[in-house]
């Protein structure tokens, strides 16, 4: 018996879900303004602001007392919410969510030791920066630095530079 | 929380003059960017803020080609704003590569930034970064090294890598340790995109792991945790170090700044569970060493804070995933149930994703948190609820089934995101599939609804499976009638209802379901099925894959008669549709419709699915494609070719015209049996497409499936449930009908345990001995009959029975599919001229069997061997081993021309009492020749002396399609003195190689060649390293072996040719490339760069 129409000649290489990461991170205020957005899968540029769109209504209809975890398509979507301003960070379902959950924090926190008390605004005049952070954090969806001193040691090097 | 951080945030908005942060001072208020940001701040729509950027967009673009570079900073960060609003700011990308090569340290850090940020991974300007990252990485300044590994980490051009693999490994032994951190990491990125290019340093890695620095050894993990997954047995050595880390990582051994909230490392003890868990799958042993550290772990955890959860959860799946220990898994269960009542819902979630995982290996923890479990299912978030049910689906068996498959019907209901439909509903359908016999009307009506609601979204297999398993139905055949009875029973209201309604699948499926069995109801007149069936066709929204299913459907009903009136009417509109496969149909209907025997054959009523075998080569077409080759049509190309040229023809040609193909496409004529999907799948094989369609859903079942079996057998346990639930127990009937939904009782807590006791019955096993022990085993009739045959094949057989009735079995497909590269036994052959009368059957190989038939042409040769042309050979030979003395002596009957070159060792073929057959080959410049030896080894009247005769025939062979080896087929008839005539069928194996020729042309037409040639490859080899220079060295080597031709070597490059006898050329380029040697081959013939590559690595495995 020949059935050719059964074979599947499609190689997998990996299982998607085997690969825990990170898709991407977002920054967003209530209006639904993207104030900062890193994607570490390449999404078209043209697509991303309807993804923005979708990820702030999704974060936007929950109630206080909710989980902090939505599902969003395949993937999961992380947020925690600071004043007017939402940290919302898609990863895959295999991450572990409440990690995730931290890492915002502990994203917050250095943002916070660097400016010393961190506002929207400082965010907004110093996305550079706060990209040079957030480089320093996490790399190819894969946390690569916590430790708070450590992340802010390249940058503040560079500040002494340019001061000098 | 930080409350500081959001009191901060909250006294914002009336901050717009903000002189006093650190950052921002620096910024006036009137630049350009603060320009920007306020204007940004101030938007109130859409369309203001496009009007914004594109003013924005334009100012950028005006200034940033003016050569004053001290705003080129300010202006990346502004195009990045754009860019992150959506708006393309593509004319800053090259300004961005410029910044990075020539600002100060601040500017080339935003530059680096601007180009991660604005180019993804394949981008090509990304080549104009290596220079500058070359540059930087051999800098005396720290902050630039840093910057440049940083920037690598996150995308280089993968064919780059080695003009800076020596750097950054040299940057492993570095003393500061942010440098060697930042260089693993960037191999760990090379590690990715081409694991092949880091293969030499794995020993680095290791030592990366064992560095001084806590940082060093965190990056390596990365790239250990990807080799792990990829093989874990690799590594099983290195459990013993992961272990000592993760101990010394929990008992604080690491500096305080390396906690989180008095949490020393988290994110690293994760990743180091996440590599144990690996580590210990499966493997005893292994697992031994780690349970120290886990209990250790569980302990120390104890803390309250989101971030001790995040690691008992890790630290929970990992003490599931290894060789279980009972007491580990006691106090992780413990933990799970701490999780799960927890108030906090983050933490819930946590617990319910824990117990999802966990429920795998021991579904009874499933009952202890049943009434949580019931909570959850009522949950106002969506997310809990969802997560419940996808717990819930880990646990079904013969008895929840119905319970669980309403619950999730009900959020199906509700839910309205795509993805979730279509992930649950394929999930109903699993489990309703699962057990479609227990309940044989809500098995239709479960998948009535999956239908229903799944629409046009869900996975096309559901259907498929779903009549795949009606049609072939379970090994009782009342049982069988009674569903798909059922099936039609519930399918004609909803045709009398509103079929417009119904999603287009589930009108395909209804359509074929009564062509099928409508006959079962006895009540029901075709005639007016067929009016039912006629009103979708009129229907608008309709597509024609619906009507075409239709129409199918009425080809079977249809009896003449009465319903002739429908038929007709239908036949002849879509007689004449447009679309073709509707118009096949339609005539089909037409014809079958007025000749009722020929339909009963072509349609029999009732018959089980057959094996159907496919022509899927289309060979019964090969005579038409002749005739129209021979009458001038253009031969056939595959999609991707045709792509190929259509992409050629649209870029600039800079070629001169009138320089056509060397090389016509003779290969495609007609002995060129090729199928389409054959084709397809070589330059599968060779492009760098792959196509990915698909790939997640194979896995996916397959990993389901894999995953599954644990519970199937829990599944399978007869122990009713120890909650008190009279008349409930095991019994699948009453179970159904008294779903809580049905029985509601007045309090809402009785109401809860008895939804509890249906879901969770089955699942209790009073001894907890063995989960296997009491399993029942499944009954007969639930098992589906095996067949070899994948889904859906069945009706799509039933659909094209019309086409493959006229092709003729073959089994040229099969071998053909596989064996694509080691072909053994299948190859093609062709064009064999005889110099002696003789003529040997060369068509195609074993495979084609009706061609030998036809076209062997083979005379008589007779033993007495009278023939004047044969060279005739007499002699004694020894009695017993007539075998040794062909090879001994058959060298002298070389014919005289060929004496002279090499040959092949001359190999026995096959043997009768009258004949002996051997054969070798001899390379001659232009062609290669085939030398049969025949010998006469049958017995002579006189018994002492025994007469050997042979006879030698030559064959000239040339290859039409490559193949690894190339098999020549053929059959020598002889007549005995008898006047009996025999045949003898013998088959000759030859390589490639001895088909290739050495291919003199000059650089400039190989050039031209290069471009017009379509079929290529691309692969490394092995080197060659001896004293001489490797490259030279490897290609003189394979020059030898394969008879190439070197056409030049330039530096690290060579370009080499050859051809394939006759004329076929192939070409291949060469280059050096750590410690490969990188090759690509093309040619106009497909599979002929594959073959030859398979043939070069074999030259070089051999040397």
């Amino acid at each position: 018996m020949v059935c050719t129409d059964n074979i599947d000649f499609t190689i997998p290489l990996q299982p998607a879900t085997d690969r825990i990461m990170i898709k991407f991170v977002l920054m967003v205020n209530r209006q639904g303004q993207t104030r900062l957005s890193r994607y570490y899968h390449s999404v078209e540029l043209s697509r991303r602001a309807a993804l923005e769109a979708d990820v702030v209504r999704y974060c936007l209809s929950r109630k206080k007392d909710q989980c902090s975890f939505v599902e969003y398509k395949d993937f999961k979507l992380v947020y925690r919410q600071y004043a007017a301003l939402y940290i919302v960070v898609g990863i895959t379902d295999s991450e572990n969510e409440l990690s995730i959950y931290e890492l915002v924090h502990n994203f917050v926190e250095v943002l916070d030791k660097y400016f010393s008390r961190v506002s929207e605004l400082d965010i907004m005049f110093n996305l550079d920066r706060v990209h040079i952070i957030l480089d320093e954090m996490i790399q190819n969806g894969h946390i690569v630095e916590t430790n708070k001193s450590r992340i802010l040691a390249p940058l503040t090097t560079i500040d002494k530079m340019v001061d000098s | 929380m930080s409350d500081v951080v959001e009191k901060t945030l909250t006294a914002l908005p009336s901050l717009l003059s903000l002189d006093s942060h650190p950052g921002s001072a620096k910024l006036s208020s009137t630049s350009k960017l603060g320009n920007l940001i306020r204007g940004i701040t101030e938007l109130t729509s859409k369309h203001e803020e496009e009007k914004l950027i594109q003013h924005e967009l334009l100012a950028i673009k005006e200034q940033v080609s003016s050569p004053n570079t001290t705003m080129m900073k300010e202006l990346m960060v502004r195009s990045i704003y754009c860019e992150m609003l959506g708006y393309e700011a593509s004319f800053s990308y090259i300004h961005a590569i410029k910044l990075a090569q020539q600002g100060t340290v601040l500017e080339k850090r935003v530059g680096y930034l601007a180009v991660s940020l604005f180019l993804n991974e394949s981008h090509e300007l990304l080549l104009l970064l290596v220079n500058t990252v070359l540059k930087d990485l051999q800098s005396t300044n720290l902050i630039e090294v840093c910057m440049a590994l940083t920037v690598v980490s996150q995308m280089f051009p993968k064919d780059m890598i080695p003009a800076i693999l020596p750097l950054v490994e040299e940057k492993l032994n570095h003393p500061k340790e942010i440098i060697r951190r930042k260089a693993v990491l960037a191999l760990y990125k090379f590690y990715l995109i081409a694991p092949n290019q880091v293969q030499h340093i794995h020993n680095k890695f290791r030592k990366a792991l064992c560095d001084k620095d806590p940082g060093v050894m965190t990056a390596s993990l990365h790239i250990y945790l990807q080799m792990i997954q990829e093989n874990p047995e690799a590594y099983k050595d290195l459990t013993p170090s992961f272990v000592t880390i993760l101990k010394q990582v929990v008992g604080g051994k690491l500096p305080m700044d390396f906690n989180y909230h008095t949490v020393p490392a988290p994110w690293l003890q994760i990743q180091l569970l996440r590599i144990l868990s690996l580590l210990g799958k499966n493997d005893q042993s292994t697992s031994e060493v780690m349970y120290e550290v886990l209990d250790e772990s569980l302990q120390r955890a104890e803390m309250n804070h989101n971030i001790t959860y995040a690691i008992l959860y890790e630290c929970v799946k990992c003490i599931y995933t290894i060789h279980p220990k009972s007491d580990l898994l006691e106090k992780a269960a413990k933990c799970i149930g701490n999780f799960v009542l927890s108030p906090k819902i983050n933490l819930k979630y946590l617990g319910l994703k824990a117990l999802t995982y966990v429920v795998q290996q021991d579904p009874k923890l499933a009952l202890q948190h049943q009434m949580t479990i019931i909570e959850c299912l009522d949950h106002p978030d969506l997310i809990i609820k969802r997560e419940t049910l996808e717990l819930l689906f880990r646990i079904t068996n013969g008895q929840n089934v119905t319970v669980i498959v309403e619950k999730m019907l009900e959020f199906l209901c509700i839910s309205e995101d795509d993805h979730t439909t279509i992930d649950l509903v394929g999930k109903v359908a699993e489990l309703a599939e699962k057990y479609p016999l227990k309940y044989n009307e809500w098995f239709i009506e479960t998948m009535n609804t999956v239908f229903s609601l799944g629409g046009d979204m869900m996975q096309p297999d559901i259907p498929n499976s779903f009549l795949k398993l009606l049609s072939e139905g379970f090994d009782s055949v009342e049982e069988d009638r009674k569903l798909r009875l059922f099936a039609v029973n519930s399918y004609i209201p909803l045709l009398r209802g509103e079929p417009g309604k119904l999603p287009q699948r589930f009108l395909q499926v209804i359509s074929w379901v009564l062509g099928e069995y409508s006959h079962l109801r006895e009540d029901l007149e075709p005639a007016e099925v067929l009016s039912l069936l006629a009103k979708l066709l009129d229907m608008k929204n309709s597509s024609s894959e619906t009507k075409s299913w239709v129409l199918m459907a009425m080809t079977k009903l249809c009896k003449g008669g009465a319903d002739a009136s429908v038929t007709q009417e239908v036949s002849e509109t879509y007689s004449s549709s447009l679309d073709t496969v509707l118009r096949q149909r339609a005539h089909e209907l037409q014809y079958l419709s007025q000749d009722p025997e020929l339909r009963a054959r072509v349609l029999p009523r009732g018959a089980k699915p057959e094996t159907l075998e496919v022509d899927s080569s289309l060979s019964f077409l090969d005579r038409f494609v002749s005739e129209a080759l021979a009458a001038g049509a253009a031969p056939y190309k595959p999609p991707h070719q045709r792509q190929e040229e259509l992409d050629q023809s649209k870029a600039l040609s800079l070629e001169p015209y009138g320089l056509s193909l060397p090389i016509s496409m003779s290969s495609c004529s007609i002995t060129d049996r090729q199928s389409p999907t054959l084709l397809s799948m070589s330059s599968g094989l060779s492009g760098d497409t792959l196509k990915l369609d698909g790939i997640k859903r194979v896995w996916g079942r397959e990993g389901y499936l894999a995953q599954r079996e644990p519970v199937e057998e829990a599944a399978q346990v007869e122990v009713p449930s120890p909650i008190q639930s009279p008349g409930r127990q095991g019994e699948g009937d009453s179970l159904h009908s008294q779903t809580p939904t049905q029985t509601p009782t007045p309090e809402p807590e009785q109401e809860k345990q008895q939804l509890a006791s249906s879901l969770f019955v089955g699942l209790a096993s009073q001894s907890s001995v063995s989960l296997m022990g009491k399993s029942e085993p499944m009954p007969q009739r639930f098992r589906r009959k095996a067949k070899g045959q994948g889904l859906g094949s069945s009706f799509i057989a039933n659909e094209q029975i019309s086409s493959s009735l006229i092709s003729p079995p073959s089994a040229v497909d099969n071998l053909l599919c596989n064996n694509l590269l080691d072909s053994n036994n299948a190859s093609e052959l062709a064009e064999q001229t005889s110099q002696l009368s003789q003529s040997l059957t060369t068509a195609n190989g074993t495979c084609h069997a009706e061609a030998e038939l036809t076209e062997s042409d083979t005379k008589g040769c007779n033993p007495a061997l009278r023939r004047d042309n044969c060279v005739v050979a007499a002699g004694p030979g020894p009695h017993n081993d007539p075998g040794r003395l062909t090879e001994v002596c058959l060298d002298s009957y070389l014919p005289a021309e060929l004496s002279g070159l090499s040959h092949s060792e001359i190999a026995p073929l096959c043997a009768n009492q009258s004949l002996n057959l051997s054969a070798c080959h001899v390379q001659k410049e232009d062609s290669l020749i085939l030398v049969v030896f025949i010998m006469n080894s049958s017995e002579s009247a006189i018994q002492q002396i025994r007469l050997v005769s042979i006879t030698v025939g030559q064959y000239s062979l040339t290859v039409k399609r490559p193949a690894v080896h190339v098999e020549v087929v053929g059959t020598v008839s002889y007549q005995l003195p008898a006047g009996t005539s025999q045949s003898l069928q013998f088959s000759y194996k030859v390589p490639l190689t001895s088909f290739i020729r050495p291919f003199v042309v000059s650089t400039e037409e190989y050039g031209t060649m290069w471009l017009s040639f379509s079929h290529d490859t691309k692969q490394n080899l092995t080197l060659i390293n001896d004293n001489q220079e490797p490259l030279t060295a490897t290609l003189n080597a394979l020059k030898k072996k394969l008879q190439l031709h070197v056409v030049e070597v330039i530096g690290m490059e060579g370009i080499v040719a050859c051809r394939l006898l006759q004329d076929l050329p192939c070409l291949m380029h060469c280059r050096v490339n750590a410690g490969w040697l990188a090759v690509w081959l093309r040619s106009p013939v497909p599979d002929l760069p594959d073959c030859l590559i398979y043939h070069c690595q074999r030259a070089l495995q051999s040397l």
